[in-house]
């Protein structure tokens, strides 16, 4: 019996080693170590043997089974590395074919340049209100302290319904249409929309494009709170480390007018072909509102002041991308649109 | 409007110790924009460019039109340079003039702007051989220096010219280009930036030029005693000085003069004319020289009479330019006693123009209604410097002192006198009225307490009066007629003390009222909705035409122009109304964007116009408008190449994307018919009794009159307003199931004219609550069903909250639907 467990182990071990797959590995051990394998076949026999033999071949038979078992384990672990290897080996691609095509849709670049500009001014209190693009000469120029043949008139070239009604030329008409809506209540608004300016459609100007007008009015608004609120804009659209100027400006329906500018994201100020060598940018027109405007607005002068801005959207989008003509932006060419 | 102030001008009146640079940017931050610097003589270099004094001019002896000129520019030895140029050959055999001849001299070395190349390339001088005779140097053009385009001939300088100064030092300047916004007259001119420079920098400026008149004993009168003057509309004109000066020979005015016109950007033309336009320039009031000579009397006799009043009906004029122009009623004239002179305040006429020949120059310097100036140069077209500048509200006051100076600028010039009485019509002097200005005005409007004294330095540099403590009682000097409200007052004094020395805040108001703006909101879901699915969003223009919009009907019906709103001044025909439907606009867009890719999946969102009977402005409608077309794969090597267009149920996948991710209720397809859509295959989308819009294929002859012929083409148009009323953003969760469902799935055969979205329905409702999804996922139709028979499979999904359904809970369920449809449908189920 003895010689017969030595031969099982060598067989065993011999099988096992020239296994050539995983596939074997169960039937090698349902023929040595399974329940009707030849191990317990052989050990079947203890029984026959006599009393003096039989601890040393039920020793002889523990141990070949363990060897048999730490066998089988060892080379089951072998064998499956050496599968996985040869899988991932023959299951390599070539990493620099495509990715299957993923086709997302795309905001086009002055929705999503206009909600950059709504969340910054949302952060600070401002919330949208809508006015309508074909407004009155009323709203778009008297009420702002613009009447007919006034100087200031030259500032916007206009499209005209008839005598009495304009496609707006800026956003500034929302301002009264706002006023007389929420008087006698305080304000912070945007008012974001499309103006149209008889304008010939060259890489530098468009008839049709976007522009968003701020207002607040209350009983303390500030110059300074302007300023600072400008900055705050500036900065979170530009980056942190923007710079500022404020200079004087001219517009009718604020006084004082100012005119917001910050060094050239570009060229951080040294100058070039963007900012006109003069190492600034335009960022904003803006005021303390004129208290005419305040007064059509139904606000008394006297117990309230406010204040506006105004500013592009296409421009900012262009300076930020690096598009040089505007015509880009309502062509709607979608191999431009799909980079945004 | 553009000024152009040279500084050397700018130092008459006031000391500026800055750099130009520096200068310029602090104009720049109160609010005179200077948009560039032109610095003139900066390429000279001063050891090479230097004033030459020609001693002597020589005859070439090999070229007739060649000249050999002698110059002495300040060393020891003069040097010979020889040159063509036409104003000193001429001088051969004449001899030199009286005074010394100065010109520009440039040295061996020197860089110059090549004379000869219309680019403006700089070259090198060389010395060399012209003709035989060796020249060591040049003297130089105009353009040669870079001044103008004149290469005709030499630039000759003053007779004073100091020998071997280098020319920038003597000819150098810096030019600052304003853009001046607004309707401020007094800063468009050089006293008025002077004014500006002065208040920021803090030194005085020097105002004698105003004081002409009273220097030399003038008096001033309505009735002067060379002719009758008279204002016919005090309306519109607001003052008219007349001021004579008699005996002037008229020639080309003085170099310094004319330098400084070039420099401000004004072609010299004969010292008279120069003189109207150099005080224009420099005092900012327009002026007009008549040759008095020319002035009719009334009847055309007697003392020469000027009538300033309005056009007769059918009255016309001939202006300087020219150009016959017809006049209405409201447009003011200058008239003599023969007729028009002038249009007032913007162009003289040709008649009465001061020529060579002229020795009485009577000079007008009036003032007008500055609406009535830009009304009339609107309406004529007919834009001047003067016309712009009066425009502008110019005040009255400065008439008298503006024909003075002008008067004794051409005394010094052309000699002749000047006569002791202006005439000078002034119905109703402007009396200045105090602005009442309270202290913590200014603190609570700027935000930063400025402390008195700066206000009122200020104020006073302004030439503004200031009396009392607190309030301030501010009188605004009369050249700001657009001062008069205390916030303008704060606006002078904030942008002199500087808006960049204000440290920024934020609000400190409470907050206002915060509301959602649902419109808004849902509006951006859309957006979000639709890139998901995979559109990309466009923005085409608002203005269309109406030939686009008959397009959008099979047979081309034209549309009524009246339901659009058309505009007075369209930019081109096919702008000229705008849209009321966005389908067009992105139909052409689609068609554009074919050329260049297989497939196009697009939405705009835009406002739509539609006038509105009786009203004064249109209803702006929001509307949705999807466009998709070409292939329905991109192409990709993994699929290989595959050619299936879109068609009606992809743009139909997008609508019920978009409605279900909007949450607006059930949802009901119907057949529907819509002109631009193919009539098999549009459907009317609506949620309950609300009607959303359409979505289908194009109609084929649609799609082919937009230049979309090869695919079908399809199309969804919702109103975007109806869909935002519906949209609550308020989707409730459905439950989530968690025990396994069962699947199991039902063909039936039905008759094929029943839709599949009523058998889906009918299963849907009869299987509730356990049948939770019915969806179709095969149609066949075949002969063997029987005529007129089509199969419908459909995936049922059965799910309880409860427990896991049993094989008895799903037959029960599944016979009570196969009983209904064969009741109602006469449907068959499918082995």
């Amino acid at each position: 019996m003895l010689e017969e467990l030595s031969q099982l182990q060598q067989d065993g071990l011999r099988e096992l080693q020239a296994m050539a797959g995983s596939a074997e590995l169960p039937v090698w051990y349902r023929t040595y170590l399974g329940r009707k394998g030849r191990l317990t076949d052989v050990l079947r026999g203890l029984g026959k043997l006599s009393a003096d033999e039989r601890p040393e071949a039920g020793k002889r038979g523990n141990e070949v089974k363990q060897v048999l078992e730490e066998a089988f384990l060892r080379r089951q672990d072998e064998i499956r590395e050496a599968e996985l290897q040869a899988s991932m080996h023959s299951g390599a691609v070539d990493v620099t074919l495509p990715g299957r095509p993923v086709a997302p849709g795309h905001l086009h670049l002055s929705i999503r340049t206009l909600r950059k500009i709504r969340a910054i001014f949302a952060e600070m209190g401002f919330q949208v209100y809508d006015s309508p693009e074909i407004d009155t000469d009323e709203n778009n120029f008297e009420l702002l302290n613009i009447p007919p043949y006034h100087p200031a008139r030259d500032m916007w070239d206009t499209f005209w319904v008839n005598d009495q009604v304009v496609l707006r030329t800026h956003t500034s008409p929302g301002q009264i249409r706002c006023m007389r809506e929420y008087h006698p209540q305080p304000i912070r608004v945007i008012l974001p929309g499309k103006c149209y300016r008889y304008e010939q459609i060259t890489p530098r100007s468009e008839h049709q494009f976007f522009q968003v007008e701020g207002l607040a009015v209350g009983h303390h608004i500030r110059l300074t709170d302007l300023i600072g609120t400008m900055s705050e804009f500036a900065r979170k659209m530009y980056g942190a480390e923007r710079r500022m100027r404020i200079r004087s400006s001219y517009f009718p329906f604020t006084e004082p007018s100012i005119e917001v500018d910050m060094d050239c994201i570009l060229c951080r100020g040294a100058g070039c072909r963007v900012c006109k060598h003069t190492g600034w940018l335009e960022v904003a027109g803006a005021g303390m509102v004129h208290p005419v405007v305040l007064r059509n607005g139904g606000y008394d002068a006297e117990e309230w002041s406010g204040f506006a801005f105004g500013m592009g959207v296409e421009r900012p989008a262009m300076l930020q991308h690096g598009i040089e003509d505007i015509r880009y932006f309502y062509n709607n060419d979608l191999r431009f649109l799909q980079q945004f | 409007m553009a000024l152009r102030v040279p500084i050397s001008w700018l130092r008459d009146f006031v000391d500026v110790p800055l750099a130009p640079q520096e200068l310029a940017e602090r104009l720049t931050l109160a609010g005179l924009e200077v948009e560039s610097i032109n610095a003139i003589g900066a390429q000279w270099d001063p050891q090479k460019i230097v004033v030459g004094h020609i001693t002597a001019i020589a005859p070439h002896p090999d070229a007739d039109r060649l000249c050999l000129c002698t110059v002495d520019y300040g060393a020891a030895a003069p040097l010979t340079v020889v040159t063509g140029a036409p104003n000193l050959t001429a001088l051969l055999g004449r001899g030199l003039p009286a005074t010394p001849l100065k010109a520009p001299f440039a040295m061996v070395g020197a860089e110059l702007i090549d004379g000869h190349a219309a680019d403006g390339r700089t070259l090198k001088l060389k010395a060399g051989n012209i003709r035989g005779v060796r020249s060591e140097g040049m003297v130089c053009s105009e353009k040669e220096l870079g001044l103008s385009e004149d290469h005709e001939g030499i630039l000759l300088l003053p007779p004073d010219a100091p020998t071997g100064m280098p020319l920038n030092e003597y000819l150098g300047d810096h030019v600052l280009e304003f853009d001046i916004k607004g309707g401020f007259a007094h800063l468009l001119c050089v006293h008025g930036v002077a004014r500006e420079a002065a208040a920021l920098l803090g030194t005085p400026l020097r105002s004698d030029v105003w004081r002409v008149g009273g220097q030399h004993g003038h008096t001033r009168s309505p009735t002067p005693p060379f002719m009758a003057l008279e204002i016919a509309d005090p309306q519109r004109c607001l003052r008219f000085t007349a001021t004579l000066v008699q005996g002037v020979r008229i020639g080309p005015s003085p170099f310094w003069m004319q330098q400084r016109l070039v420099r401000a950007g004004m072609r010299p033309i004969n010292a008279v004319v120069d003189v109207t336009n150099y005080v224009m320039l420099e005092l900012g009031q327009p002026l007009h020289a008549f040759d008095f000579s020319s002035l009719r009397g009334e009847q055309g006799g007697g003392r020469p009479l000027i009538r300033v009043r309005c056009a007769h009906p059918g009255e016309g004029i001939t202006t300087l330019d020219g150009v016959q122009r017809p006049l209405d009623e409201q447009m003011l004239l200058i008239t003599d006693g023969g007729g028009a002179v002038g249009i007032a305040g913007i162009m003289g006429g040709l008649e009465s123009e001061v020529t060579e020949r002229t020795t009485d120059v009577l000079i007008e310097c009036a003032s007008f209604e500055f609406l009535s100036i830009r009304r009339t140069s609107q309406l004529l077209k007919l834009r001047t410097e003067a016309g712009d500048r009066f425009g502008k509200r110019l005040d009255p006051e400065r008439c008298a002192a503006a024909g003075m100076r002008a008067a004794y600028l051409i005394h010094d010039i052309c000699g002749g006198t000047v006569h002791p009485v202006q005439g000078d019509v002034y119905p109703r002097p402007l009396a200045p009225q105090a602005i009442t200005l309270p202290l913590d005005f200014v603190h609570h409007l700027l935000g930063v307490p400025i402390p008195r004294t700066d206000v009122v330095r200020i104020l006073e540099a302004l030439e503004f009066r200031v009396e009392g403590e607190d309030p301030l009682r501010v009188t605004p000097p009369l050249h700001r007629l657009d001062i008069g409200i205390p916030a303008d007052l704060v606006e002078e004094i904030g942008r002199i003390y500087g808006y960049d020395r204000m440290a920024p805040t934020l609000i400190e108001d409470a907050l206002p009222n915060q509301r959602r703006n649902m419109r808004l909101d849902g509006t951006e879901r859309v957006r979000d909705l639709l890139t998901g699915c995979g559109l990309d969003e466009i923005i085409t223009y608002s203005m269309i035409a109406l030939e686009d919009e008959a397009r959008l009907h099979p047979e081309r019906q034209a549309v009524a122009p009246e339901d659009y709103v058309a505009l007075r001044n369209p930019l081109a025909t096919e702008r000229g109304h705008m849209r009321r439907r966005l389908l067009a606009g992105a139909l052409g867009t689609a068609r554009d964007n074919l050329r260049f890719l297989p497939r196009v999946r697009m939405f705009e969102v835009g406002r739509v116009f539609q006038p509105r009977a009786g009203a004064v402005l249109p209803d702006e409608p929001l509307r949705l408008c999807a466009v998709m077309a070409g292939l329905r794969q991109p192409a990709s090597w993994h699929s290989g190449r595959d050619e299936t267009p879109m068609d009606f149920f992809d743009i139909k996948g997008v609508a019920e994307t978009l409605l279900d991710g909007l949450s607006l209720g059930a949802i009901e397809w119907r057949p529907g018919e819509q002109a631009a859509y193919h009539p098999g295959r549009c459907a009317q989308v609506s949620v309950g009794d609300t009607p959303l819009g359409a979505v289908g294929e194009l109609h084929p002859r649609v799609a082919q009159a937009f230049g979309l012929g090869a695919h079908p083409v399809c199309a969804l148009e919702f109103d975007l307003e109806a869909l935002l009323v519906l949209w609550q953003d308020g989707h409730q969760m459905t439950p989530i199931f968690p025990h396994p469902p069962v699947y199991e799935d039902l063909a039936f055969i039905v008759d094929a004219a029943l839709s599949a979205g009523d058998v889906q329905r009918l299963i849907a409702q009869t299987g509730r609550p356990l049948v939770t999804d019915v969806r179709l996922f095969d149609l066949y139709q075949d002969s063997r069903l029987g005529e007129g028979r089509k199969s419908l499979a459909f995936a049922l999904t059965y799910q309880s909250l409860e427990r896991t359904l049993t094989d008895q809970d799903v037959a029960k369920v599944r016979a009570r639907i196969v009983k209904r449809l064969e009741h109602e449908l006469h449907a068959q189920l499918r082995a």
